[in-house]
């Protein structure tokens, strides 16, 4: 029965990988039920701008690069919003233990973005997330376009380059 | 079978329109170890049982179509790193599920990941680094009835190792929880600026359990009229009246108002004597809150917990490490640290009695002022608290322990002398001008030796330590930077000093190279005073990542999320990669 099961999602996912057709989006955004920062339900469906480009980045309070990542992005948050008209959503994955941390850490530190609250890694699951940081960026239809691992300082000007690529609709790479 | 037929013909029936509209995404991690022996460390080909190498990997992959996505996670550990017990090894698909969404019920068959409330009764996750995954196997609805309302029920067996479920060896949960966020729910109450969010859960577990006996013989002699004397043996038989069902119920409300967020979580277990709380029959309590208030530049947290006797697992005698088959999860309440030194000593939640403080305070002092600078300059304060709570112990006098009684009583929210952890810090981030910021903390720490690591009660063995750190980043230009860390932790007890100082030099937005030095200095044992560096290398290429690592790893706790792994120490060279796709 295992080896059967096995076997059918092989075979499924054979199939359906031949069967993608081309396209610069990588993929849809899923829709995950989470939380927004105050703790109440928020589907990730609603990760919108207008037909703007999106940011979405998932971190931890206790994950040392993604801090410095916000950081980074915080003090330039407010022109890339000016020039491009982007809008950044920080997905925490903090658990049970940190997730109520989130709120008044970010307010503390005087973020700008919007952050969300992923307890038990549900759209972090769906997004295919190792270890945070990774960073997603989506075009004006919400289809993400391009991803990073990792945060080096001086990342964020690839993200906004990417950002202004997305919306003068060149390709990416 | 329905859902293998389901499977197998999806992508056959539904032909072309369906597949074509679909996604595959996925992830892939591989872990790999060479490892080398080590004078230094005590460490020979046979301590590492011969196992020269150690690979653990996984690759994820998701189908989405609309409302239905199937995945699967195919895992391999040959042979589990260092670490890593070895009933991991073994290569499979130990997570498989698929699902669909008509209107508001969302359907999943196969194996799923699921939170109730803060998880007091029921929490399954995952955590790779950890080994850690209880994921659940079976069936789970998520229903909303109505705007506001969420409604999820599941049954199922958990993951164990690989070990298949099957006559009985472990238990069956279920569980059902319904989340009720009143502004959506009433009209009225849309455009209140209180938000108010109630919910509450009930969660069981069936278990068949074995007949557990014990044997008490008294003798006493009797002299007989004629004057002969008898020797009576009065033999008993006693049986522990294991339950096969044991409940927990819990109860939450989040209220939030202007820059006010209030938590708390109510929750109590049914009789569950197990190898955890020495087979005792008290029922278990736990209270979990936090409050906060925050404003742009102000942060203010502050948490409290006390539990007792709630560690709930699926089969009643597994206990011990690597925590496995936990239906539960129980948040440590101090704080994650970044810096390596200061996570040497972590704190894990202690499941059959403790109570938890902890304060935060964060404060951003403006740009553009005397303290502020030109960049603001943040302060952080962290204060957490562990203790004991009051227990009057009883002790049965058939068993001899406390196996077979109430084991000891306790008032709700008793706080008890003994210390198990307490943390002060502070932590302070300045930006000197655009090539240059620096981060410096202090930490000040008592840890419980024998509570934390040995589970011996008493307050022989407390690790006192004094921990500060500096990070400095110095960017040269827009891709190139530097970062230094230096690190110092003194304290007279255990493994006494250590030092640590390391170096990065990154390219963005893909080269990093680092150099790190851990030095135990201050170790009694002059043969223990090693030196565990590390050189790293590593490369990201979009959500690819490699990197490769040589040198000595100490050992200690791992910790993600309050669940600990011990690592014992090795040298080696460590090949990561990572990749999203």
């Amino acid at each position: 029965m295992k080896k059967l099961i096995g076997l059918a999602i092989a075979i499924f996912f054979a199939v359906s990988i031949f069967a993608q057709t081309d396209s610069k989006a990588l993929f849809k955004l899923p829709a995950v039920d989470i939380q927004n920062i105050n703790g109440a339900p928020f589907s990730t469906k609603d990760i919108k701008n207008g037909g703007k480009p999106v940011i979405i980045t998932f971190w931890a309070t206790w994950c040392k690069p993604c801090i410095k990542e916000h950081d980074a992005i915080n003090e330039l948050y407010s022109d890339w919003v000016k020039e491009t008209g982007v809008k950044m959503y920080s997905v925490s994955i903090d658990n049970a233990r940190s997730s109520k941390q989130v709120l008044p850490l970010v307010n503390g530190k005087g973020w700008d973005f919007e952050v969300l609250l992923d307890p038990n890694g549900d759209f972090k699951r769906a997004m295919n997330v190792n270890v945070p940081p990774h960073t997603f960026i989506l075009n004006g239809n919400g289809d993400i376009v391009w991803q990073h691992v990792g945060y080096l300082d001086g990342d964020e000007a690839q993200y906004i380059q990417i950002v202004k690529k997305v919306l003068k609709g060149e390709a990416i790479k | 079978m329905v859902i293998f037929g389901l499977l197998l013909k999806a992508p056959v029936l539904f032909s072309q329109d369906f597949l074509s509209e679909g996604k595959v995404t996925g992830n892939t991690q591989i872990d790999a170890q060479y490892y080398s022996e080590d004078d230094k460390l005590g460490i020979t080909d046979s301590t590492l049982n011969y196992k020269k190498f150690g690979m653990n990997g996984f690759a994820n992959l998701i189908y989405t179509n609309g409302n239905f996505s199937a995945g699967a996670r195919f895992e391999g550990f040959l042979n589990p790193m260092l670490g890593f017990d070895t009933r991991f090894e073994g290569i499979g698909v130990p997570y498989w599920f698929t699902k669909y969404k008509t209107g508001t019920l969302e359907m999943t068959a196969g194996h799923f990941y699921e939170q109730f409330g803060s998880g007091l009764i029921l929490r399954s996750w995952e955590e790779w680094t950890l080994g850690y995954d209880n994921n659940i196997y079976g069936f789970n609805a998520h229903f909303s009835p109505y705007k506001g309302v969420m409604l999820k029920g599941l049954v199922g067996v958990q993951r164990y190792f690989w070990e298949p479920y099957e006559n009985s060896n472990r238990g069956i949960v279920r569980g059902l929880d319904g989340n009720f966020f009143l502004n959506e729910m009433f009209g009225s109450m849309t455009d209140s600026k209180t938000k108010i969010e109630l919910g509450g859960s009930f969660v069981s577990k069936y278990e068949k359990v074995p007949e557990i006996t014990y044997t008490k013989d008294s003798s006493y002699i009797e002299v007989t009229e004629l004057g002969d004397t008898i020797n009576w043996t009065n033999h008993k038989v006693y049986r522990l009246d294991l339950p096969y069902n044991v409940g927990s119920w819990a109860a939450r409300a989040n209220i939030a108002r202007g820059g006010f967020n209030f938590y708390v979580e109510y929750a109590e277990k049914g009789n569950d004597p197990n190898a955890t709380n020495s087979y005792i029959y008290k029922k278990g309590q736990a209270i979990y809150t936090t409050l906060s208030y925050s404003q742009k530049g102000l942060g203010i947290f502050l948490a409290s917990k006390w539990i007792d006797n709630m560690s709930y697992k699926s089969k009643f005698s597994e206990s011990g490490n690597p925590p496995m088959l936990d239906i539960n999860y129980l948040p440590a309440i101090s704080k994650e640290h970044q810096y390596s030194l200061a996570t040497l000593y972590p704190y894990a939640t202690q499941p059959n009695g403790e109570f938890g403080l902890q304060g935060q305070v964060i404060y951003t002092i403006p740009k553009n002022t005397a303290l502020g600078g030109k960049y603001g300059t943040t302060l952080s304060v962290n204060y957490s608290l562990a203790k004991s709570i009051e227990k009057d112990t009883i002790i049965s006098s058939i068993t001899g322990t406390q196996a077979g009684t109430d084991g000891y009583e306790t008032s709700f929210f008793s706080i008890g002398n003994l210390t198990f952890f307490q943390d002060i810090n502070i932590l302070l981030e300045k930006k000197i001008n655009s090539s240059f910021k620096f981060k410096a903390a202090f930490y000040s720490q008592e840890y419980n030796q024998h509570v934390i690591e040995d589970e011996i009660f008493d307050d022989k063995h407390i690790v006192k330590a004094k921990i500060g750190v500096l990070d400095l980043t110095y960017k040269l230009d827009a891709k190139n930077s530097l970062r230094m860390e230096l690190q110092g932790l003194w304290t007279e007890e255990d493994d006494g000093n250590w030092a640590a100082a390391m170096l990065e030099y990154n390219i963005s937005p893909k080269w990093f190279f680092g150099v790190q030095d851990e030095f135990n200095y201050g170790n009694p044992n002059d043969d223990k005073q090693v030196h565990y560096y590390n050189f790293t290398f590593g490369f990201n290429q979009e959500s690819n990542r490699i990197s490769l690592r040589y040198g000595r790893q100490r050992d200690g706790l791992l910790c993600v999320g309050g669940v600990c792994r011990y690592v014992p120490a090795s040298t080696g060279l460590t090949l990561t990669i990572t990749s999203s796709f």
